[in-house]
């Protein structure tokens, strides 16, 4: 049983920590930076530990000060929220090390998966469908081969840093004259972003969705997934409207793919919570990474599953077994994700930190906001632009949707700028509405939105 | 009853209308009085409160804590020493040496003035300028959190 949690973030992701420890009477001690001494869910917590100055990297992401807070407070264990240092392996290492149970999976879990080549590998032994690829780093020296593995996936393809991710450090390349040269571009930019200067090679597809799937896994031996979400409404390479169930998606690719993710946590022995993104393009999934932490949209899934995400992986790093089975879970109803960033998006989204004047809320029947704002918070300029999420739900896609759009109409938020405008205008266009709708969708729209 | 617990009640008394406070806890005994600058009073302790050394002690009336209220008294003048770190404060290198310093003790750069554990390393925390010790905020073997007063050189 653990009974003090440190919770090393901040923003809204802290409150919903904060709030499913105080369900299950888990004590909380809040760590925040200086500027961050006015948080909601700082206010609302059992103890708080001042840990550092604004800039992240001598607070948030500030090991040592994250694990002296966890032994003065006698904190049992440690929830690193998303971003931050959820996936930092070496974190994990340390927090266990130290005595404190780390709330993700084992340091050696993070530390595969973060490695893109890796994971892959992974998934690919336990039948997870991969995009094609090279199936290993490039050699760049080897040109030979490598126009050989090009010409064998086919054009177009997307040359990708090995210790990359999030959009960072890919190229497309639509003709074999531009390969070899995009190799050694790619390779070099890297090792420039990452320090790594590994890279491989996929198959790119031209029309896929992102489609995501949820799992839980206890380290046990049991493993469930979710479903799916759909995160395909995307500005470079940010989420900004995401929904469960993913529209066109059957019961039966449900099933398939959900299975396979279950049997890869299974086989890799993963521990908690975790998804498994792919492309989905003409019915068939492609695997391109795994995220082994909690996910900004979760509670989409949450919404039509019925199941406490953030409870779920506090009980799993109390070693209780999984009681749910996957006979369990069921998917009911509709639900859509509307990121509320502190941003003006006629202004190339710049961000708009500030205080907040005035702030009335949406409500009613499939209505949930999850954000630590409130009337008088100023909204500061160090950290991301996300200040909340907007959740709606109801017994299908169109009532999700209709309900999504009165609550964004009642919002009041003054004082800053805000992206609530835009979003209205995304859930009113007709090829959201339609569904289904690609990855570069909505940044081709937003000419028109904004 | 530890010091935290303390600082909270402090910051009660100062963000509302209360003249007075006072808790029972088994037999820890803490009375809380607002006046011109409050004066902490506290009935001696049993025996397990860490390492703490006899004294009372001397809270600054600006609660160094996160959610620091305007309504205090006065600002205390001189030289804030902060602390750079989460850890715990030690007053001298072990547990049965002198303390490094003591109030009125003249201090010239560099002088180690206390100790900050954490992660079973112990990092000396020197004064960054000369003068007289004025006030020593930090208690032997409480948690101190970034940004907090330890010390108060004039």
């Amino acid at each position: 049983m653990i009974e003090k949690i440190l919770i090393a973030n901040r923003g809204e992701i802290a409150l919903r920590v904060l709030r499913a420890c105080k369900e299950l009477g888990i004590k909380t001690v809040a760590v925040h930076s200086t500027e961050d001494a006015n948080l909601k869910h700082v206010l609302l917590a059992d103890e708080t530990v001042c840990i550092g100055p604004g800039p992240s990297a001598q607070s948030y992401l500030n090991v040592p000060a994250l694990i002296a807070a966890a032994e003065v407070t006698d904190a049992e264990a440690i929830h690193p929220g998303y971003g931050f240092l959820s996936e930092n392996a070496d974190f994990a290492e340390r927090v266990e090390e130290s005595g404190f149970a780390f709330i993700g999976p084992k340091a050696d879990t993070i530390r595969m998966m973060g490695d893109k080549v890796a994971a892959i590998k992974a998934m690919k032994a336990a039948g997870v469908p991969t995009v094609p690829g090279s199936g290993g780093p490039l050699d760049p020296k080897n040109d030979a081969e490598n126009l050989r593995i090009a010409k064998e996936i086919g054009y177009p393809v997307i040359i990708k840093a090995a210790g990359g991710g999030g959009g960072r450090g890919m190229r497309v390349v639509h003709t074999e004259a531009n390969l070899l040269k995009s190799v050694v571009l790619t390779s070099t930019e890297a090792n420039n972003f990452f320090g790594n200067p590994e890279v491989y090679m996929e198959k790119f597809l031209e029309n896929p969705r992102h489609v995501e799937i949820q799992i839980l896994a206890d380290g046990q031996g049991n493993a469930i997934h979710l479903g799916e979400r759909d995160c395909s409404m995307q500005r470079r390479h940010q989420k900004v409207v995401e929904e469960a169930p993913a529209p066109g998606v059957t019961p039966e690719q449900r099933e398939r793919i959900g299975s396979a993710c279950v049997k890869a946590c299974l086989d890799i022995n993963y521990r908690g919570a975790g998804t498994f993104e792919f492309l989905y393009e003409n019915g068939e999934f492609y695997f391109i990474e795994m995220n082994t932490r909690l996910q900004v949209e979760h509670c989409v899934t949450e919404m039509v599953t019925g199941i406490d995400l953030v409870k779920a992986q506090i009980e799993i790093a109390m070693g209780k077994p999984l009681t749910l089975k996957q006979e369990d879970i069921k998917l009911t109803g509709h639900a859509i994700e509307c990121r509320v960033n502190a941003e003006n998006p006629s202004k190339n989204f710049m961000p708009s930190p500030g205080k907040i004047e005035r702030l009335h809320l949406a409500g009613g029947l499939g209505v949930r906001w999850d954000s630590h704002i409130y009337t008088g918070y100023t909204v500061p300029s160090t950290y991301d632009s996300m200040i909340g999420k907007l959740i709606s739900f109801g017994s299908d896609r169109s009532t999700a949707i209709a309900r999504m759009n009165t609550a964004l109409s009642e919002m009041i938020i003054q004082g800053i700028e805000t992206n609530i405008n835009m979003q209205r205008e995304i859930m009113n266009d007709g090829g959201f509405v339609e569904g289904g709708q690609n990855i570069h969708y909505l940044e081709n729209r937003l000419e028109h939105l904004v | 009853m530890d010091i935290r617990s303390i600082r909270k009640l402090i910051e009660i008394v100062e963000q509302s209308d209360i003249a007075e406070i006072e808790i029972k806890e088994g037999e820890h005994n803490i009375r809380i009085t607002r006046s011109q600058e409050p004066t902490y009073i506290q009935a001696p302790m049993a025996a397990p409160m860490a390492a703490a050394a006899p004294q009372t002690p001397a809270m600054d009336p600006t609660p160094a804590s996160p959610a620091s209220t305007d309504a205090a008294p006065a600002e205390i003048s001189g030289h804030k020493i902060t602390s750079p770190m989460v850890g715990t404060f030690y007053e001298a290198p072990s547990p049965d040496s002198d303390p490094f310093v003591k109030v009125g003790d003249t201090v010239s750069v560099g002088d180690t003035l206390c100790i900050l554990e954490a992660m079973k390393i112990m990092n000396p925390i020197e004064a960054d300028t000369a003068g007289t010790i004025k006030q020593i905020l930090g208690v032997n073997g409480e948690p101190v959190e970034y940004g907090q007063v330890l010390f108060v050189i004039e």
